[in-house]
């Protein structure tokens, strides 16, 4: 793999890219490499406050990888990533202070399977955030009505069906009343039917407000609610633009052969 | 429009009872439990016709008899007079002693191997690697015995701590003496001691240690008391009072006030002419036998405390760091409890196979419940019949207890699923 495997300046269109001038996340000419192979090439990347950005690409491209590196789950070897003013360091306490702004939802849900739905709600914020649990559990099952299954409170992940336990998933990281959300492919792992009640909930939640950056396949969720499309391909941003101009009018070779390839049935 | 109408009533042939899985099962049931009973029945009666031709009757009288022979190693009283019961007893003791000492070590070593092993660091992993293939691939008989050779071969004789410029010299401060025919460390005295409790005539409790286990007892029971307010506290506030000095405080105070009333002071091993004097002494068998059963049942144990953490998923650690636990928190709330359930069950039959394993205490000579009922009075009864039901029954029942416990425990952590 050559380093000019295709050699595309990024696009952009600079009016879709402010909801509001505060911003949220600021990725700075960042690399990682896992060994000799260079994962994520001269990453820049600017998100504002309040804006949903939607992560496209081919598997190997990087995408997951690249939110992961937002809440340090994976650790970049170089360049800069300063989330809500916290630059990200190996210092402990700038972690902490950056995973409990930062929620994550995954594609295998990772539930805690030996703690109740309610349980798997209040963990963080007990231990983490130190909230009492009347408190703790008050927050939890407002969450887990938003998320429509205050019913399944008492039960046990396993018990749940996919779309219930991401949704609990959600709720999750919602308890600890995070600033921005980060997806890593959310209904991956779902049957059709489940995919719906996943997107519905993220939806109303981008409707109220919430950063999100999600990397997902779902292009009508894009469409419906993104006000920026991501597309990365061999660790590099290729091209970003709103989703109109994305889908309709994709500027590099290498967008618009991902884009048949997806939308072309 | 339909009518319904019962199925037409099939009538029981022979056949069925074979071929029709409704019956199928319970014939074949009956079926073996007729043949168990009659096997059962069959070597019962030949056992019974040869003993009665040899002119032997089956009974545990000899129990009763006085065994004349001496043990050297032992828990409580005993001398060549006592009887049988009292020589198996001294050695179902020695069993239990060794197997407790064993399983605790075996579990310390073992978890300790088994984290180290998935440890970053190459050079750690790989000993912890070499160590766990060495011990689990040489039989443990022979672990026994070199762990007796070594110990007597590398160790100094007693005289060698004789002289001015002596060989040998005592360890920790001079408390322990550790010589080629045993380990000497210093035994607890007690100048103001409350005397022995008598239960009957044959044994004798001291209640000192009744008193300082009771005390003991009740200084946990508040301790637990406190953990239990902290608790009540964090729901309540959120905040965690910190607790650990006052329960350190709760538990070992009273105890340790009471050892003062009592008198409490340690009788140091000395040497006296050439051998050491005063002190408890460990026998090299038991050393030897603890050692080898520790170190080798560790590396079983090893392996299965790495594959418990290896079973529970990157995903549940990834999920706990992206919601801010740090890593003793995710090892204590999420992944330790997870892989408990993996790990308890087989942890149960390794403690099993130690307690088992004790039995190869007659190589070192080690007096367990083996080398006294189901050898020496054995031999010297000719109840082999008898000594080996007891032992059997001993045995099964220690092992019954093991695993009555520990599955206790794992039905208490396990998972709940659907």
């Amino acid at each position: 793999m050559s380093d000019t495997a295709f050699d595309t300046t990024p696009v952009i269109a600079p009016s879709a890219l402010k909801v509001s001038d505060e911003v949220a996340i600021e990725i700075s000419n960042m690399n990682k490499w896992y060994g000799s192979f260079h994962v994520l090439r001269d990453i820049d990347l600017t998100v504002h406050r309040g804006e949903r950005i939607v992560i496209a690409g081919p598997s190997g491209s990087g995408k997951s990888t690249m939110i992961r590196c937002i809440n340090r789950l994976e650790e970049h070897q170089s360049g800069k990533i300063i989330v809500d003013g916290t630059e990200l360091t190996s210092d402990l306490k700038n972690i902490d202070k950056i995973r409990s702004e930062v929620g994550m939802c995954f594609q295998h849900f990772n539930l805690f399977p030996h703690l109740t739905i309610l349980e798997n709600c209040t963990l963080a914020p007990i231990w983490v955030r130190k909230t009492p649990k009347k408190e703790a559990v008050e927050t939890a099952m407002h969450f887990l009505e938003k998320v429509k299954i205050p019913d399944q409170a008492n039960k046990y992940p396993g018990q749940l069906s996919g779309g219930q336990q991401q949704r609990v998933a959600i709720a999750r990281s919602l308890c600890m009343k995070p600033r921005i959300m980060l997806f890593d492919e959310p209904t991956s792992a779902l049957d059709p039917e489940m995919i719906k009640e996943v997107l519905d909930t993220m939806i109303e939640l981008a409707q109220e407000g919430m950063t999100m950056i999600c990397v997902t396949h779902e292009m009508g969720f894009a469409r419906q609610v993104a006000n920026r499309v991501i597309f990365m391909d061999q660790g590099q941003i290729v091209e970003q633009n709103e989703p109109e101009e994305f889908f309709n009018n994709p500027r590099s070779e290498r967008t618009k052969l991902f884009l048949s390839q997806i939308l072309g049935h | 429009m339909t009518t319904f109408t019962d199925p037409p009533a099939e009538s029981f042939k022979l056949s069925m009872l074979v071929y029709d899985t409704r019956y199928r099962s319970i014939t074949f049931q009956i079926l073996a439990l007729v043949a168990v009973l009659l096997l059962f029945g069959w070597l019962t009666m030949n056992t019974a016709q040869n003993l009665n031709d040899l002119g032997k009757e089956p009974s545990f009288g000899f129990l009763g008899e006085s065994a004349g022979y001496d043990i050297n190693q032992r828990l409580i009283d005993y001398s060549s007079q006592s009887t049988h019961l009292r020589a198996a007893f001294v050695g179902l003791l020695n069993t239990l002693l060794v197997a407790a000492m064993g399983c605790a070590t075996a579990t310390v070593i073992g978890v300790i191997v088994g984290v180290l092993r998935l440890s970053g660091n190459w050079l750690v992993a790989r000993l912890m690697t070499v160590y766990v293939e060495i011990f689990r691939n040489v039989p443990v008989l022979m672990w026994i015995v070199l762990c007796m050779a070594i110990l007597i071969e590398a160790m100094p004789a007693p005289s060698a701590f004789r002289g001015d410029n002596p060989d040998a010299t005592m360890k920790l401060f001079d408390t322990i003496a550790i010589t080629n025919r045993g380990v000497y460390i210093p035994e607890p005295l007690f100048s103001r001691s409350l005397g022995n409790l008598h239960i009957g005539t044959a044994f004798d409790i001291s209640i000192n240690l009744l008193a300082i286990l009771f005390v003991l007892g009740v200084s946990l029971w508040i301790a637990r008391d406190i953990t239990r307010r902290a608790n009540a506290k964090q729901e309540a506030t959120g905040l965690r009072p910190r607790t650990w000095h006052t329960r350190l405080a709760v538990i070992v105070l009273p105890t340790a006030i009471l050892l003062a009333f009592l008198g409490f002071h340690l009788g140091y091993p000395e040497l006296k002419g050439f051998n050491f004097a005063g002190g408890t002494y460990m026998r090299n068998s038991l050393i030897a036998l603890w050692l080898a059963l520790s170190l080798y049942t560790a590396a079983f144990i090893a392996e299965i405390v790495r594959a418990g953490i290896l079973a529970i998923s990157t995903g549940q650690t990834e999920a706990a760091a992206a919601l801010g636990l740090r890593g003793n928190r995710i090892m204590s709330l999420v992944v330790l409890p997870q892989a408990m359930r993996v790990i308890i069950p087989p942890l149960i039959s390794q403690y099993l196979n130690l307690t088992k394993n004790s039995s190869l205490a007659i190589a070192v000579g080690y007096m367990d419940i083996t080398g006294t009922l189901m050898g020496i009075t054995l031999n010297q009864t000719g109840r082999e019949l008898e000594t080996v039901l007891l032992g059997m029954l001993v045995y099964l029942t220690i092992s019954l207890i093991i695993s009555g416990v520990m599955n206790w425990y794992n039905n208490r952590v396990k998972l709940v699923e659907r």
